[in-house]
């Protein structure tokens, strides 16, 4: 028998100029996985804080059970059985797991009846739904795939009917996805009920029942899974049919743009994250470079872009060499010799958010002409040069005054996008040109790297979107620990056989 | 209640009249102390008015106090963009005094307009060179300037007192100043320009730096917002990883925000020193760095926004003399406390009423909009 358990009615909810969610009407029923999809900056993210007490409505009503709620903090969520596990998991480090799931209902002053009994249900719930958690061991010594599911263990243990996950698979590997689909399928036969917030069009055809489609602030359609197929769910987030495939021609790579020779690189710890890695990038391709979060990607590309100080090797541009261990060019230096970078975290690396579009327009070539002469900035030619590039780059609002926090994350990235290709670097470096950016803007963008690369520019790729590196990489080399554990050529390799080297089980 | 959306509300609400409400608030808070202190609220208002813009001398002190709020205010501001703390003004400010009344005293042989603008670089040099150490160590060792800066305005204040007692001290004289500079040397005062036109005035200490102070203002909004190193100066101060990102060098832009600010602070030993006193007098800064924080804080780090704010810090402090003078239960002290619930309501609870007031314009718009 179905029966709703969540049912939202003309949710809105505004932020600045931004309208989030407009008249948004959702019914989850009991017991089922439910999908929502939907572009970046569509508004799923914001309808479930409200769902979960994050933020709150503007207008509209919510009902549990049919019972109509107020939900003005996660608190009230908690009560009336709603939990969330977040994309950026919020776990104290050096907690153990038991800690960590009862900070906050300790419950009494000093540890002793309450705990050994928290001890127990936590052991049941483990049993129950096969999450394999020891409750001793510490967070920081857990990988990505249990901090999950310590988050999913947290929410069933404050007693979660619903259980929202925002973009739980991002940061697994395919192995650990796997773990994870079990896992939700076993909370499903339990009678829990699961919100699979994604964009992963696949994730939503292996797992939910029923679908709901978000668009610019709208819910554009709800159906059931088994009705429909990825190109038309795909076709309802954008409102256009979209090539899922990219047309790509042929490599014609050249001579090696960019190289790298032997490279070590520490992080901010003085723990080695790059160890002895070569690299050789030729004019005219792509080298897609895939890994999981965290195993010396960021440090790489950072060593590679002139932020981090090399430890060991060297790294050539044209044959020139640009940095080792003694000498190093800054980035100021390395993009005056023709190599760009879009950096990974557009938020904390790529961008100010606080300032104004034409002002992160310039970002970086600020002190060259037109934009500024003897120092006082050309305020005429950034706008006029801000208008244009925000027109080619279809960044919307094309606003170049509005302060740049305001924009979707896809037009934030369409702003770095457009500063670092608009100079026609060499050696481009690009670190998750993708991340959490709508499926329209995905295509443009990949459209341009691929544009780019067609002109003769070496591009090296750094993403943890398996499906965005087989899509655009002319080769494929996958970094593990630190190290290069493989090299492929992009036209025989399964995402098997990828996610296999990324999980260092080759 | 719901936030409001912020690019409904006007200009005109956030800066105007958020602003005027909070003082408001203030000012009646103060009104109570003053009450429960014995005296007439009404009638230290009056007084206030009267003694900040009733008569010409008065008004001219005010805008004496106004001249110091601005170079103080300023500075905080620019060091600010760059997410320092400085608040080292009353150090800087003192030291910056040292070098106008070195370079005035050395250089008397020289025609007096050179000597004044030498004496001008005098005072931003030194007050940099105070806070460059400061700037140094934040920079290099990530000491942090909250820490140093008010640190070096104990040392400054020491160091003052040494050259003051031991070294420069004018040894005529009993107390712990230096010997007065030339006359000629001193800033033509607002008496002075009133005499011109025939206007007869008793003394009062407004002098030329006033137009120092307003130029110092155009310098920093065009500094901050025009030039290139104020956008790398703000870029710092938002975000140091994309500033590192972008080839800006966090080192040098803290160095250089600092010593900025430092140098905006020591142009108050100008209007001081040239302007005032004519001699360094032990203590002259007198609290006004520290009110220049306030000053920036109400006047939200913009020149535009410093200026008023000084200008009613100016109208408190020559009011509220003119209050304790003629009101015997009211102390100096008692202002200081009034300053301090225009700060609190200004600056810590300034967000206290915004939501409410900005919420209560968008609809009543709104609604004008729809009719």
């Amino acid at each position: 028998m179905v029966s709703p358990i969540l049912e939202l009615t003309n949710i809105n909810k505004s932020f600045g100029h931004v309208h989030a969610n407009k008249n948004i009407n959702l019914t989850i029923n009991k017991g089922t996985i439910h999908g929502i999809i939907g572009e970046n900056g569509a508004g799923k993210s914001t309808l479930m804080s409200i769902v979960f007490g994050l933020y709150q409505a503007n207008s509209g009503t919510i009902k549990v059970n049919g019972k109509k709620i107020n939900l003005r903090s996660p608190k009230d969520s908690i009560i009336n059985g709603i939990g969330m596990v977040h994309q950026h998991f919020m776990l104290v480090e050096n907690f153990t797991v038991l800690e960590n799931i009862i900070l906050g209902f300790e419950g009494e002053l000093v540890f002793g009846k309450n705990l050994e009994k928290a001890k127990k249900d936590l052991k049941d719930l483990c049993d129950t739904y096969k999450l394999n958690i020891d409750l001793n061991s510490t967070i920081s010594d857990l990988s990505v795939g249990f901090r999950q599911r310590v988050e999913i263990l947290k929410s069933l243990y404050r007693g979660a009917e619903i259980l929202i996950l925002d973009e739980p698979t991002g940061v697994l590997t395919p192995q650990e996805v796997d773990e994870l689909f079990k896992i939700l399928r076993s909370l499903k036969a339990e009678g829990k009920t699961i919100v699979l917030i994604t964009h992963k069009l696949i994730e939503i055809m292996d797992l939910t029942s029923e679908v709901s489609v978000m668009r610019q602030g709208e819910m554009v359609g709800h159906t059931k899974t088994e009705n429909t197929n990825k190109e038309q769910l795909a076709e309802m987030m954008v409102g256009r049919s979209v090539l899922l495939r990219l047309d790509k021609s042929e490599v014609k790579a050249g001579e090696v743009l960019f190289s790298v020779k032997n490279l070590t690189v520490k992080d901010d710890l003085d723990v080695t994250r790059v160890k002895n890695v070569d690299l050789e990038i030729r004019s005219g391709e792509i080298l897609g470079l895939a890994g999981v979060t965290g195993n010396g990607q960021t440090e790489l590309l950072e060593a590679l872009s002139g932020i981090r100080k090399v430890e060991s090797g060297e790294i050539y541009l044209e044959g020139k060499k640009v940095s080792d261990s003694q000498n190093f060019l800054d980035p100021r230096e390395l993009k005056d010799k023709g190599l760009a970078h879009v950096p990974e975290d557009r938020q904390r690396m790529g961008l100010v958010t606080d300032f104004k579009a034409y002002e992160n327009l310039i970002f970086g070539y600020h002190d060259q002409q037109p934009f500024s002469k003897s120092s006082v900035l050309n305020h005429r030619d950034i706008i006029s040069h801000s208008k244009k590039i925000m027109e080619e780059y279809d960044v919307r609002p094309q606003s170049p005054n509005l302060i740049t926090s305001n924009f979707s994350g896809g037009n934030q990235q369409k702003i770095i996008l457009s500063r670092e290709l608009n100079e026609n670097p060499k050696v481009l470096l690009v670190g998750q040109p993708t991340r959490g950016v709508d499926i329209g803007a995905i295509e443009f963008i990949h459209q341009r790297l691929i544009d780019m690369r067609d002109r003769g520019a070496a591009i090296l790729l750094v993403s943890v979107e398996l499906d965005e590196v087989l899509s655009l990489s002319d080769r494929i080399v996958v970094m593990f620990d630190g190290k290069i554990v493989g090299e492929k050529d992009n036209k025989n390799v399964t995402d098997r056989e990828l996610g296999l080297l990324m999980a260092g089980v080759v | 209640m719901a936030p409001v959306d912020k690019s409904k509300v006007p200009w005109w609400v956030s800066n105007l009249i958020v602003p005027l409400v909070n003082l408001t608030l203030a000012l009646l808070v103060s009104g109570l102390f003053i009450f429960i202190a014995g005296e007439n609220p009404y009638e230290a208002v009056r007084l206030i008015i009267y003694g900040s813009f009733g008569y010409i001398e008065g008004f001219a002190y005010t805008l004496y106090y106004t001249t110091n709020f601005v170079f103080t205010g300023l500075a905080f501001a620019v060091a600010f963009h760059c997410r320092l703390f400085n608040i080292g003004g009353e150090g800087q400010a003192y030291i910056g005094g040292l070098g106008v009344f070195l370079v005035a005293i050395n250089f008397s042989f020289l025609p007096v307009p050179i000597v004044w603008l030498l004496s001008i670089v005098g005072a931003v040099v030194f007050g940099a060179a105070w806070a460059f150490i400061p700037a140094y160590l934040q920079a290099t060792r990530g000491s942090h300037v909250v820490i140093t800066t008010i640190m070096f305005n104990f040392i400054a204040a020491s160091l003052m007192v040494f050259l003051l007692v031991d070294v420069i001290r004018d040894t005529a004289q009993m107390g712990p100043h230096t010997v007065a500079l030339p006359k000629e040397q001193w800033f033509p005062s607002f008496k002075d320009f009133a005499g011109l036109f025939g206007i007869k005035i008793r003394y009062s200490p407004l002098n030329i730096s006033f137009l120092l102070a307003i130029a110092a203002s155009v310098f920093v909004w065009f500094l901050v917002w025009k030039t290139r190193w104020g956008y790398e100066m703000r870029a710092v101060g938002h975000n140091t990883q994309a500033a590192i990102y972008a080839g800006i060098s966090p080192y040098k832009n803290v160095i250089i925000a600092m010593c900025i600010s430092g140098g905006l602070a020591g142009l108050l030993g100008v209007n001081e020193i040239l302007g005032v006193h004519h001699k360094i007098v032990a203590g002259f800064p007198a609290g006004y760095g520290f009110t220049g924080i306030a000053v920036a804080l109400m006047g939200r780090n913009h020149p535009i926004g410093i200026f008023p704010a000084a200008f009613l810090f100016g109208i408190l402090y020559q009011g509220g003399s003119e209050v304790t003078f003629d009101m015997p239960n009211i102390t100096r002290y008692m202002f200081v406390a009034v300053q301090g619930v225009i700060i609190l309501f200004s600056g810590a609870l300034e967000n206290l009423f915004r939501p409410q007031i900005e919420s209560f314009f968008v609809n009543r718009l709104n609604i004008k909009a729809s009719a």
